[in-house]
């Protein structure tokens, strides 16, 4: 086997996926940063001379509104997630192992589903004269249709619709491996459900939470095509501001600093991760 | 030690491999005879690993190591994890390749010969039976190999799978099979191509106590019938023991013994060899007295007791290991006027045997293994019960005290 | 009362997951104009979808790039795979953190990078640009996929096959690719997938001279409501549930 890529076979396959990521992924990023810290240029994009004019630009009073009315979202939409996911992932790891598998197929099929069609059917569910409206009408529950659709709330619902499934899948898979001996040795030790639950199950599902939170949060910020179908004008995500700077204001600079923002926080939610898996001795991704 | 007339000139088959002579070994070539007129018609070499020394991150693994297989036997590289059995065979096999030495088949070197080309097929660990074939396909998968027509691949499947008793299994996947049918379409797998030399990695490791036991009188009964060369590796005594023309005990890439699995048990070369085949009780001797031709009187415990010479020099004063195995200890009451005296704080129904530890008095710890007497069905012994511990004279096995780092003397007689 | 617990609340999480989809498909079918009443049963949207000449080429152009992106992104993805399960070699770490970081980063980052590349390097949108930013984004998936495969891998088996008399090509062509098959298989779908689902990168990478599905579906969604879309989303459900069962039954048979 270790001849089977002889020395030629290595080096070209070698050569091949580095250049692709060299060239597709680095290169890219790095002009990302440095297009940050250009000056705006409406003919040419960005042009010299190099200044930090972007990144003052981030704490502009109204843009800050923004980022800080879309990370709420966000936060939000993560904190429905896990609120959803956590106990819909523990049920799931107590239902027989042959249905679970079915259980899974079921939660992944409407992943495999476009998403902006889905989007799409909850504007149908949503809209003022739409069906959810329409239900709660014909039942005498309210007088008159509610304003559900280009609300805060529906970018949420929206949100929470799409990435649900990034949040229950780690989640089960922490629960998954989850010993059941764990949780009797604890019993048996003479802690009760409340004490058992804060010391041990929480701890060994931590790194699921944070895998969660962090396929959850990320996309919260950029999946920019929720807000136009559900949000109106006034619920715009990061993901919104970057790609009206890149498309429609051709502020170059301005996007890629929201971006680079953007990629720090991953940064962070990626070392808070590996920090917790480390806790509980699995290796760090 | 034995319980068997033994015969002075046996002793010697416990052979020395590392020959120090760049030409001609004449002493190991004399010291090699009584073992070929015990195995019976002479044999000839087939397999000659001269040599072979191998290095994994500046850690020795074989020390050139010397070693010929002969035809048709069943040998058995045993040893503990480590040891370099797994590594050896490995190179046999063309997976690993020593940094010096040579490994040649016949006349015919295959040193640097890639696996597919030497005529020699392995069973593995774990069978590593190819999980996207059926079984048929598995055993063929040699075969197609060597472009053999059709019709003599179906023809001799068949045949290699009626031999191992799996027929009416050739449409099935690996993983419709039991552990121990896997193990058979492994071992037809590799003789179907009629390999001059069968390697088998500890092929019974994964299987059950009773089925290892089965597929043990079954691998004997196929390498009876096949007439190929079995070399065997496993870290497992009594199966090394109970299976082999030829045992090697190998430690830290060094050859501590080789001969018959009764040479092994019976008359260890060395003290490792003692202990890791089989359990054994080591006794404190001291030579009292060596003038007589072939017998030396040896202190233990206080007991003069009378041994045959051993085959190394002895001198008045020196200290030996008496080495005993559980069973030839003779435990006898309290009263009894031969024996030392202590009691037992250990007993162990096996069944069979009745197993126990006594302690002497001054502290030993000796491991006794008693057949149930028929006149007796009731003998047993109470914890703490005063007993005297004895043997029979010529049922015990001498060896010079050793240094406790590893030896580089590998036979009682080098 | 802990077993019927549970069970209620993944139903309940169930039907409100599917509530959106069935609203779809049984809208799809409705012939009323304004979509959120029932007017009877209708082919009418899947007619409009196919009279669409434009929403046809998209559908086409979609369905191609997503099987070139896919295909391509599995020959990568699987020899990078191969490179990394095999060799030793300086930076391995950094390239499997860097496909780590390719994976976990939000699209859009990904998105506005490459459209500042191909800008800057004079690069014309259209197919190629979308090929290249797919096979970017599906790559770690895959490589992914793979991994777990090989992790799994009996390192005895090339062995096995070299003792039996495979030399090396034979043996990956007998042994290991049959084997790591249905990684590459779901490699493969999953790459399908997401370039066929994606908007975020394709809006900032794609030409007026290639126009694809998810694209079109945007514009037509962004305002008011467009019955065409419940049709085509159904149609799109079908084909990935088709898909879907598809690769299940061919892992299942390979695994007899």
């Amino acid at each position: 086997m270790r001849s089977l890529m002889q020395q030629p076979f290595r080096t070209a396959v070698l050569v091949l996926v580095w250049g692709w990521l060299l060239f597709l992924v680095l290169a890219p990023n790095l002009l990302v940063v440095g297009a940050s810290v250009m000056t705006r240029d409406p003919a040419s994009f960005i042009s010299l001379p190099v200044t930090l004019d972007a990144y003052r630009q981030l704490l502009n009073p109204l843009y800050l509104d923004v980022f800080l009315h879309s990370l709420y979202m966000a936060a939000m939409t993560t904190l429905v997630c896990l609120l959803i996911g956590y106990p819909f992932a523990w049920s799931l790891s107590k239902v027989a192992k042959r249905h679970q598998v079915l259980l899974i197929f079921l939660l992944i099929v409407p992943f495999w589903t476009n998403s902006l069609v889905r989007t799409y059917a909850l504007k149908l569910i949503l809209a003022t004269n739409g069906l959810l409206n329409n239900a709660l009408l014909s039942m005498g529950l309210i007088d008159e249709p509610m304003q559900l659709l280009y609300t805060e709330g529906a970018v949420v619902i929206g949100l929470v619709y799409l990435l649900l499934p990034f949040m229950i899948l780690p989640l089960y898979s922490v629960f998954d491996d989850l010993r059941e001996d764990y949780l009797r040795a604890s019993h048996d030790l003479g802690a009760g459900r409340f004490s058992t639950f804060i010391h041990v199950i929480v701890p060994l599902t931590l790194p699921g939470v944070l895998a969660g939170i962090m396929l959850v949060l990320l996309p919260a910020m950029g999946l920019f095509f929720v807000p136009d179908i559900l949000g109106g004008s006034r619920n715009l995500l990061v993901g919104n501001v970057i790609k009206n700077q890149f498309l429609d204001a051709r502020n170059w600079p301005f996007g890629a600093a929201a971006s680079i923002m953007l990629t720090l926080a991953m940064a962070f939610l990626m070392f808070a991760h590996r920090l917790s898996k480390r806790r509980i001795g699995e290796e760090g991704v | 030690m034995s319980r068997f007339v033994q015969r002075p000139d046996e002793a010697c088959a416990g052979l020395s491999e590392k020959t120090d002579s760049p030409l001609f070994d004449w002493v190991g070539f004399w010291k090699n005879r009584p073992l070929f007129l015990w195995a019976g018609p002479m044999k000839q070499t087939l397999l000659f690993l001269s040599n072979l020394t191998k290095e994994f991150d500046g850690k020795k693994v074989l020390d050139s190591l010397n070693l010929e297989i002969l035809d048709g036997e069943f040998i058995t590289l045993l040893g503990p994890s480590g040891c370099g059995k797994t590594t050896l065979l490995r190179m046999m096999a063309g997976f690993e390749h020593p940094d010096e030495g040579t490994i040649a088949l016949g006349s015919r070197d295959l040193t640097h010969t890639p696996p597919e080309h030497r005529p020699l097929n392995t069973v593995f660990q774990h069978y590593a039976l190819f999980p996207h074939m059926s079984v048929f396909d598995n055993v063929a998968y040699g075969l197609k190999m060597e472009k053999r027509p059709k019709e003599e691949i179906r023809q001799r499947v068949e045949e290699a799978l009626a031999m191992v008793q799996l027929e009416d299994f050739s449409r099935r996947k690996p993983h419709q099979l039991s552990g121990g049918q896997q193990q058979r379409v492994a071992i037809a797998r590799a003789v179907v191509k009629r390999p001059k030399v069968l390697l088998l990695d500890e092929p019974l490791s994964a299987l059950d106590y009773k089925l290892r036991r089965t597929m043990q009188v079954e691998l004997k009964r196929l390498q009876r019938e096949l007439g190929i060369t079995f070399v065997f590796v496993t870290h497992d005594q009594e199966e090394a023991l109970s299976m082999s023309d030829r045992v090697v005990v190998l430690k830290d890439g060094l050859i501590q013994q080789l001969g018959t699995p009764r040479e092994v048990y019976e008359r260890p070369a060395n003290l490792f060899t003692a202990r890791f085949v089989g359990e054994t009780n080591f006794f404190p001797g001291r030579v009292e007295q060596a003038h007589e031709e072939d017998t030396i009187i040896v202190d233990v415990f206080g007991l003069k007791r009378t041994f045959r010479k051993p085959d190394f020099p002895v001198t008045v004063g020196q200290s030996l290991h008496v080495l005993l195995r559980p069973e030839d200890i003779r435990v006898l009451a309290p009263g009894d006027d031969e024996g030392v005296a202590g009691k037992v704080v250990e007993r162990n129904y096996k069944g069979s045997t009745l197993d126990s530890v006594i302690h002497l008095e001054d502290g030993t710890e000796v491991l006794a293994s008693e057949f149930f007497d028929e006149d007796d069905p009731t003998f047993d012994y109470r914890l703490g019960e005063p007993v005297k511990v004895s043997w029979v004279d010529g049922w015990e096995w001498l060896l010079p005290t050793e240094p406790e780092t590893p030896s580089e003397e590998a036979g009682t007689d080098a | 009362m802990s077993r019927w617990l549970p069970r209620t609340y993944l139903t309940l999480i169930y039907l409100l997951l599917y509530v959106p989809i069935v609203v779809l498909v049984v809208f799809s079918f409705n012939d009323s104009r304004t979509g959120y009443e029932w007017g009877g049963l209708s082919l009418r949207w899947y007619d409009a979808l196919f009279n669409n000449r434009a929403m046809v080429q998209a559908m086409w152009n979609s369905l191609w790039l997503a099987l070139s992106a896919a295909t391509v992104s599995t020959l990568i993805g699987a020899l990078t795979a191969l490179a990394l399960h095999r060799y030793r070699f300086r930076g391995k770490n950094v390239l499997n953190g860097m496909l780590f970081v390719v994976m976990m980063s939000p699209e859009i980052v990904l998105a506005i990078s490459l459209l500042a590349l191909f800008l800057l390097v004079g690069f014309q949108l259209g197919y190629v640009s979308l090929l290249l930013a797919h096979v970017t984004f599906c790559l770690p998936f895959v490589v992914i996929t793979v991994m777990a495969r090989l992790s799994g891998f009996d390192e005895r088996l090339p062995e096995a096959a070299r003792d039996l008399g495979a030399n090396d090509f034979t043996m990956t062509r007998t042994v290991l690719i049959p084997v790591i098959m249905p990684a590459l298989l779901a490699g493969w779908l999953l790459g399908f997938t997401l370039s066929l689902d994606d908007v975020v990168v394709s809006t900032f990478v794609s030409g007026p001279s290639y126009e694809i599905l998810p694209l079109r579906i945007y514009s037509m969604v962004r305002v008011g409501l467009k019955p065409e879309v419940n049709a085509l989303g159904t149609l799109l459900l079908v084909f990935s549930l088709v898909m879907l069962m598809l690769s299940q039954w061919i892992l299942l048979r390979s695994k007899r």
